[in-house]
């Protein structure tokens, strides 16, 4: 067969023969690299089950314990105050944590990808320590350096600034644990790229702003809007940090996960399950999100590798 | 426009890329810059475009010293090995690129934009490509593209790193003729990179042979071909058959030969190469008085403008013999046959270990 490819190249009419020769070849009843149709099926039945009873029916279960007594308990709910304002503090911190990871990550990848400095594996190393660490220690470090305890901690209070017990605490730990996304998600992409679009951009005459937007931007979108949808279902369903710095003041610093736990503890089941819907109801839109924005990438990478030299 | 590097040194980190090049260019030439990887000619183009910085020298466009002019305002069409097209944009986009980026003040409108851009693909003959993305182009309109963008700043200097490296031999032959047609026409300063000596040869004016970061001879392609200054040259730009020898009182012998040397009149004994084209070879089937290397037939090659036939001398060295057609069916030669090599030219260098007896 190899030597058939290599003739190809010099002698067109070799292929047809051995395009023929194949044609005529009787079907063979397994194939060389497929396993048997039971064991397939088996492994599918097998995965497909187990999809079944670990995430769909505790999913569905979500749902049906949150609508249990109708849709205007289910309502009502998500109305009470100390819900809404959850809400409302989860969709403030991420609208703080997001933009800002995008930013940093942004950064972090362009310095690590494009530019040679001392201490660069040291900073790649650095990135992943969220991921590496408990989110109760990502907590436990802002309580340190800003806690009543801390040597920072009565500076702070005495010009009335409080970050732990409070939002600014809650936003910093938020930050601090999805801040590995954006930028774990462009270093390969951006190393893989190099900077030779960049350098004939500048050569083109375009200032570095117009090259950032220009060049290094558009050719990055994709992993970029990636890193933040999944940036985004951390930072609103992050639990362990948060739950450390925020002190579960209810209507002032209980995120949705907290107010959940909170709702579950006093058997409230009901309103418990209707504020984890709408979690459960983020995850599916991060879900149809992530693979919209997969394809994409996945259409960019066909459209921009390169062919065969004609 | 002229370009002129003086005494440019670079370095990374411990090596060496380039020591005191001093280099001019008329304007108007085609320049190549010719040697093996690391010579340091592809860091030469990109000192001269701007892309890196010199550790120490000078570049001069015409009478300016632009050494420390960023490359976006020194004016320079860089052709990038690669090509380094913008993956994302179409062809159009990626030549109408410049244009759009230039300062509000000088940049011209969507109409002129549209207008200069059809113009530059008409010229590199992509006319009917200008909706394509650089994914759906072949490697040589790829770099035809490159080199329309290139122009698309009106530059006063065209730089190309390596322009057919990455293509292969039929499409690469029609390119670099058609660069040389197209480089005539719009008589721009061109410098090009290139490790092929065939390619250097064909197209270039004037040929820059370096070696190690150093420049070892610019010239004409019939200077560096016919009259090399040295040992690289000679062995860089075709293939050559070298013999060691000895060289002493106006006297050179290798092999059983020896014949007239009156450079080294000296009566102390040197070791010298002896240096033999292939096409200045001759064979023959018996000595007839001449100085010649008996030898062997080990293998033939007809193919091609010219027979190659390739001998073991009887003291065990191999040596390429280029004849042309006519000789070589006038001969009749065949494999394991015992003959003689006679030499037409040669060329001797004494190597320069010792400073009193340099050539």
């Amino acid at each position: 067969m190899s030597t058939a490819t290599a003739l190809s190249v010099a002698n067109p009419t070799e292929v047809y023969t051995e395009t023929e020769t194949e044609v005529v070849t009787p079907p063979v009843v397994q194939s060389a690299t497929s396993e048997p149709w039971w064991v397939r099926w088996i492994l599918i039945a097998v995965s497909v089950s187990f999809l079944l009873f670990f995430l769909f029916i505790p999913l569905a279960a979500v749902f049906a314990e949150a609508l249990r007594k109708g849709l205007g308990t289910y309502v009502s709910s998500l109305r009470d105050p100390n819900a809404w304002s959850a809400i409302q503090l989860t969709v403030i911190t991420a609208l703080i944590a997001v933009p800002t990871n995008l930013v940093f990550g942004l950064a972090a990848a362009w310095s690590i990808a494009k530019f040679e400095f001392p201490g660069k594996s040291l900073l790649i190393t650095l990135i992943d320590i969220p991921f590496a660490i408990s989110p109760v220690v990502s907590g436990l470090i802002y309580v340190l350096m800003f806690g009543a305890q801390s040597s920072l901690g009565p500076w702070l209070s005495s010009h009335g600034i409080q970050i732990i017990f409070a939002v600014p605490g809650i936003v910093l730990a938020t930050i601090f644990v999805t801040f590995p996304f954006v930028a774990r998600e462009l270093i390969p992409l951006m190393q893989e790229q190099g900077t030779e679009e960049e350098q004939a951009a500048i050569s083109l005459g375009a200032s570095g702003w117009q090259t950032f937007w220009r060049v290094t931007l558009p050719n990055v979108k994709w992993a970029l809007l990636y890193g933040v949808i999944l940036s985004n279902a951390r930072a609103m369903g992050e639990f362990g940090a948060v739950s450390v710095v925020s002190g579960h003041i209810r209507g002032k610093t209980n995120t949705m996960p907290l107010h959940v736990e909170i709702l579950y503890n006093e058997y409230n089941f009901v309103a418990a399950f209707a504020v984890a819907s709408l979690l459960a109801l983020l995850a599916l839109v991060t879900l149809a999100l992530k693979s919209l924005v997969e394809w994409q990438m996945h259409r960019q990478s066909l459209e921009t590798s390169p062919s065969e030299e004609a | 426009m002229s370009v002129e590097v003086r005494s440019i040194e670079k370095s990374f980190g411990s090596f060496q890329a380039l020591s005191d090049v001093n280099l001019s260019i008329q304007a108007g030439e085609l320049i190549a810059l010719l040697g093996p990887s690391g010579s340091g000619k592809t860091t030469l183009l990109r000192i001269m475009a701007g892309l890196e910085a010199p550790d120490r020298g000078s570049v001069h466009f015409q009478s300016h010293d632009v050494t420390h002019r960023p490359v976006g305002a020194r004016r320079v069409g860089f052709v990038f090995q690669h090509y380094a097209l913008f993956r994302h944009m179409t062809v159009f986009e990626n030549v109408a690129f410049p244009l759009r980026v230039r300062p509000r003040s000088s940049r011209p409108s969507a109409k002129v934009i549209r207008e200069r851009v059809d113009e530059l693909l008409g010229l590199v003959q992509l006319g009917g490509l200008a909706s394509r993305f650089p994914s759906q182009l072949s490697g040589g309109q790829r770099q035809r593209v490159a080199l329309a963008r290139a122009l698309a700043v009106e530059p006063e200097v065209l730089l190309l790193d390596e322009p057919f490296g990455a293509l292969d031999a039929q499409v690469r032959q029609e390119l670099r003729t058609w660069l040389r047609a197209l480089q005539r026409k719009i008589e721009m300063t061109t410098i090009l990179v290139t490790h092929d000596q065939e390619e250097a040869l064909e197209v270039a004016d004037r040929i820059v042979v370096m070696n190690k970061g150093r420049i070892e001879q610019v010239g004409t392609p019939e200077e560096v071909f016919h009259q090399p200054t040295g040992e690289f040259v000679m062995k860089f730009l075709g293939q050559v058959n070298v013999f060691h020898g000895r060289v002493q009182n106006g006297q050179a012998s290798f092999a059983d030969i020896s014949f007239d040397y009156p450079g080294y009149p000296h009566d102390v004994e040197r070791e010298a190469r002896v240096y033999m084209r292939p096409h200045e070879l001759d064979i023959k089937r018996s000595p007839e008085g001449m100085p010649s290397l008996g030898a062997r037939i080990e293998r033939i090659n007809p193919a091609g403008p010219s027979a190659k036939v390739r001998l073991r001398t009887d003291h065990g060295q191999e040596v390429l013999v280029e004849l042309n057609l006519d000789r070589f069916r006038q001969l009749g030669l065949t494999a394991g046959e015992q003959v003689y090599v006679v030499a037409k030219a040669a060329r001797i260098y004494v190597p320069k270990s010792d400073p009193e007896y340099m050539i």
